[in-house]
């Protein structure tokens, strides 16, 4: 049989419960300003794109271009090492497997980050196993496509959104 | 139990204010000869006190140096010029700040591997032994934030290698994916990344004190362990801390401000790394990366894996195994002094960590002794985990140990009659 008691008993458990959860509540919804202002503030995020001109870049030739705060690597690639990369297309040793066309929008033109994908150095151009890029950290080589061929790095460099705005000038991001 | 005699002041003042606020009595049962400690403690118990000696020398001259310092990306670097150059006694103060986080390392691996060697981290101290984990955890971070502050080559692209790390996570969902830029407060390592390390580098050092408090309490439960590793059975077992220890103390810490003004004066930049005397390009990665000689061991064995996050894995693992050891060491005897074999693969063990430290400082790619450093690095790996996982269940558990003494009174009166 309910008593009194039990009745009050209840609902004073009700009470604790609903406190305690709007407690939980309150408390997450203060801690997450703290947490996200952590996060890129507007004005990072802001920086968002820039335009390269690509005509002070001679054929063979690399370039390193700063994009927020990472470099950015531009190769004006030679029809050998065009062909070099495209045969290497279904080479078994391609770590994070990827074609060269899905890779550059003209072939001729070569053009992402800077940043290896194993713990964020520079990679040193024109060095390593795959006439591409070679990270001295902890020796990641890249092939003239920017993948990942040998090495801790997991994935390839990766291919940032850019347009040709004319022949000469790309606006990155 | 630790504290046998009671603070009773005769001054009408003291006795006034103990009676309030029992704060001298609280000092005189933790380091003065309300404490009693085991008779035998020998040199190697020099260095908890050493260790906290260090927190303090930090702590001090980190307070006068922000005084200097600018924790902007174009004034770093220049400030820590100017705090060289120009502050009065800033090379004085710079100097014992940025050698005084290598003596603090050093302090404290003489202590954790005393520790090691003479079973602290045993039944009833495993509480003790976290909380100097804990420390030991705060001491890495608030030391790597610390050499970021310089603004130099290294201080940029360890504060970038060492945020990458995290990017090994990027897996788990929701939190994985900006794990990095959330540390940085960007997309690289700029503006924002240096004032919340600055921030954190001075405020991680005041929970270091929080928690050296704790791992001190802790302590005066079961009170300190000794070179025999036996319990202390009664007053003829003990000395009070005042003046015995402290005395002992007090002549280690005076050799000890030797060997460390020996690097302030004479020699100040040699635990550093010339490339840190080139302000950050975040265009260039220098040639030849490497992190501060206190975390080489850890770098190296980061390397060995040739996967990013099992390497990542592997690194930290190799610090939150040391939570495992009251129970993966199976001994009932403390002290290695009485276990042979285990003292034998201890040293093993030490010299296999220096080792490892040493690979860190090289390429991979070097050849030593007719093979790779890699595969040198990946045997020494081997060893420091099979240390843990493999040789001390096994060996605690099966070695024959040699008679231990009834009593460390009996022990060490044997020993004089003997001398």
């Amino acid at each position: 049989m309910t008593t009194h008691d039990d009745v009050v008993e209840e609902r004073r458990n009700f009470l604790y419960i609903a406190t305690t959860a709007a407690g939980a509540v309150a408390a997450g919804a203060a801690v997450w300003p703290l947490v996200d202002q952590m996060n890129p503030s507007k004005d990072v995020l802001a920086l968002s794109s820039i335009d390269v001109d690509l005509s002070a870049i001679a054929v063979g030739q690399s370039a390193v271009f700063l994009w927020r705060g990472n470099p950015v690597f531009v190769r004006h690639r030679t029809a050998e090492e065009i062909t070099e990369a495209q045969a290497d297309d279904n080479s078994e040793d391609l770590i994070d497997p990827e074609i060269d066309a899905d890779r550059v929008q003209k072939p001729e033109w070569l053009i992402m980050s800077g940043v290896c994908t194993h713990l964020g150095c520079v990679p040193l151009d024109q060095k390593g196993d795959f006439g591409g890029w070679y990270c001295p950290c902890h020796g990641s080589h890249y092939d003239i496509s920017g993948r990942i061929r040998k090495g801790p790095a997991p994935t390839n460099l990766p291919v940032m959104d850019y347009v040709f705005l004319d022949d000469t000038t790309v606006k990155i991001g | 139990m630790a504290s046998e005699k009671k603070f009773e002041p005769t001054n009408p003042t003291l006795k006034w204010v103990e009676d309030r606020l029992p704060i001298m009595g609280l000092i005189y049962s933790s380091l003065g000869a309300g404490y009693s400690a085991p008779r035998n403690l020998n040199y190697w118990w020099n260095f908890g006190v050493l260790a906290g000696f260090m927190m303090m020398v930090q702590i001090i001259t980190g307070i006068v140096l922000a005084m200097h310092y600018v924790p902007n990306i174009e004034l770093a670097f220049d400030s820590v010029q100017h705090i060289r150059r120009d502050v009065n006694y800033g090379w004085l103060i710079q100097a014992i700040h940025a050698n005084g986080a290598s003596m603090f390392f050093i302090v404290v691996y003489v202590h954790i591997l005393r520790g090691f060697y003479f079973g602290s981290y045993k039944s009833p101290r495993e509480i003790l032994w976290f909380l100097g984990i804990i420390i030991y955890l705060i001491m890495m971070a608030t030391g790597f934030m610390g050499y970021v502050l310089p603004w130099g080559q290294m201080s940029f692209w360890g504060a970038k290698v060492i945020t990458s790390l995290f990017s090994a996570f990027d897996f788990i969902p929701f939190i994985g994916g900006g794990i990095v830029e959330w540390l940085r407060g960007g997309f690289s390592v700029g503006q924002p990344t240096l004032n919340r390390f600055y921030s954190l580098h001075y405020l991680l050092p005041f929970v270091l004190v929080g928690v050296v408090i704790l791992h001190v309490w802790a302590l005066h439960i079961p009170g300190s362990t000794n070179p025999l590793g036996i319990d202390a059975k009664g007053p003829y077992d003990k000395i009070p801390f005042h003046p015995y220890y402290t005395a002992k103390d007090a002549f280690g810490l005076g050799v000890f401000i030797i060997f460390f003004a020996g690097f302030v004066f004479y020699m100040p930049d040699f635990l550093g790394h010339p490339d840190n005397y080139i302000k950050a390009n975040p265009l260039v990665t220098p040639e030849h990366i490497v992190p501060e000689w206190y975390y080489l061991p850890f770098y190296a064995i980061l390397r060995v894996i040739p996967d990013k996050l099992m390497g990542v894995v592997a690194m930290f693992s190799s610090i939150l195994i040391l939570f495992a050891m009251p129970w993966l060491d199976g001994a009932r005897i403390r002290s290695m002094q009485f276990r042979p074999l285990s003292k034998f693969f201890f040293w093993i063990f030490v010299v296999n960590g220096l080792f490892l430290g040493f690979l860190g400082q090289k390429p991979t790619t070097d050849i030593m002794m007719g093979v790779e450093a890699l595969l040198l690095a990946q045997l020494s790996t081997a060893y420091y985990f099979g240390y843990f996982i493999v040789i001390m269940p096994l060996v605690s558990r099966m070695e024959t140990t040699k008679p231990v003494p009834t009593s460390i009174a009996a022990a060490v009166l044997d020993a004089n009659k003997k001398g």
